[in-house]
């Protein structure tokens, strides 16, 4: 594999990886902010 | 570009898998298991969501530790067999990406426990991140034998930062679960430093096995497990635990010293012959799972 390829397939795998992390905690957030305002669902 | 710079793994961006083993997973599953054990044994039961992110922030946080401890021991690590396949040492990572993600790790953790929970359990979970980093790897582990005694302190602190979690305030049993953890450790770090002594010789790393010998260090194991077990029984006759949890750990720390025993009677100086040693190691680490998880047991089923 190329360098270039490598480089990136390798950013692509990390931007992924951090929307997933950042997505769960957008996630995480809401919860704690429901839970913390202590709204009943 | 040619080809041939893929010889030079560093020049590329780190893969995601390797700031996972930056942080450690197989040491935090055992920070985090003690750390829910604190949370769930405490007298007030907090909003799921709040108990889940109090134990992730206590797993960011030694993963923090994981980190800025590879970070700073990269060249100590390169040294050692156990060690040397590392991100860092095998140069699949530049130092400074390991530096910034401990760094932002150790913060946000202390951050979003301070939000979700309390600040004072923000403040303890700090207070162990910079206790492993500034106190045992930066002074402690280069430069003295009682290093893991003293340092233990670090991965003592979980179920007490699981327990403030929950209550806002410190109690008489957390302080039990760290001492346990605290005299705990010293017996488990010498046993694996007995069978891989010459991997700590050969990176220059003052452990007991290497500065004070191996029946020494036999002696010290047996010593340790002494008070070590007496803690861990402890909740019991005071109170704090019900029978389930007393005769369980009466049982699993009267194992742990027949083990440590056997370790004092061995006379093996290579690591082949060391086999009390290397079930020592593994008990220990069973022994404080199924400890934890008694006293959990014990509390919810009472």
């Amino acid at each position: 594999m190329k360098l270039e390829e490598e480089i990136v397939r390798r950013q692509r795998e990390r931007a992924r990886v951090t929307a997933l992390l950042l997505g769960a905690f957008v996630i995480l957030l809401f919860f704690i902010t429901i839970a913390k305002t202590g709204i009943n669902w | 570009m040619p080809t041939l710079e893929l010889s030079n793994p560093a020049a590329l961006p780190a893969d995601w898998r390797d700031f996972l083993a930056l942080t450690k997973p197989r040491v935090m599953s055992l920070v985090v298991f003690s750390g829910l054990c604190g949370l769930l044994v405490a007298p007030v039961q907090l909003p799921l969501v709040l108990g889940f992110t109090a134990i992730l922030c206590v797993a960011l946080g030694a993963g923090a530790c994981g980190a800025l401890n590879q970070w700073y021991e990269v060249e100590v690590d390169a040294k050692m067999r156990r060690t040397a396949k590392r991100p860092l040492p095998a140069g699949r990572m530049d130092p400074q990406s390991a530096l910034h993600f401990g760094v932002g790790l150790a913060f946000f953790s202390v951050l979003l426990m301070g939000l979700a929970t309390n600040w004072f359990a923000a403040l303890l979970l700090a207070a162990s991140i910079l206790f492993y980093v500034l106190i045992y790897t930066v002074w402690l582990k280069p430069r003295t034998a009682q290093n893991i005694v003293i340092g233990g302190a670090a991965g003592a602190f979980p179920p007490l930062i699981g327990w403030v979690a929950a209550t806002g305030h410190v109690g008489p049993l957390p302080l039990l679960l760290f001492a346990i953890i605290f005299l705990w450790t010293p017996p488990h770090f010498w046993a694996l430093s007995l069978f891989v002594r010459s991997d700590y010789a050969a990176a220059g790393i003052p452990m007991l096995p290497v500065i004070a010998g191996v029946e020494s260090t036999r002696r010290q194991i047996f010593l340790y497990s002494l008070p070590m077990a007496l803690a861990a029984v402890a909740p019991w006759p005071l109170g704090l635990a019900g029978t389930v949890y007393g005769i369980s750990a009466a049982v699993l720390s009267a194992v742990f010293v027949v083990l440590a025993m056997r370790v004092l009677a061995n006379r093996a100086t290579e690591p082949a012959g060391m086999d009390a040693e290397k079930h020592l190691f593994a008990y220990s680490v069973f022994y404080l799972f199924a400890l934890f998880a008694v006293l959990v047991a014990d509390r919810w089923l009472a």
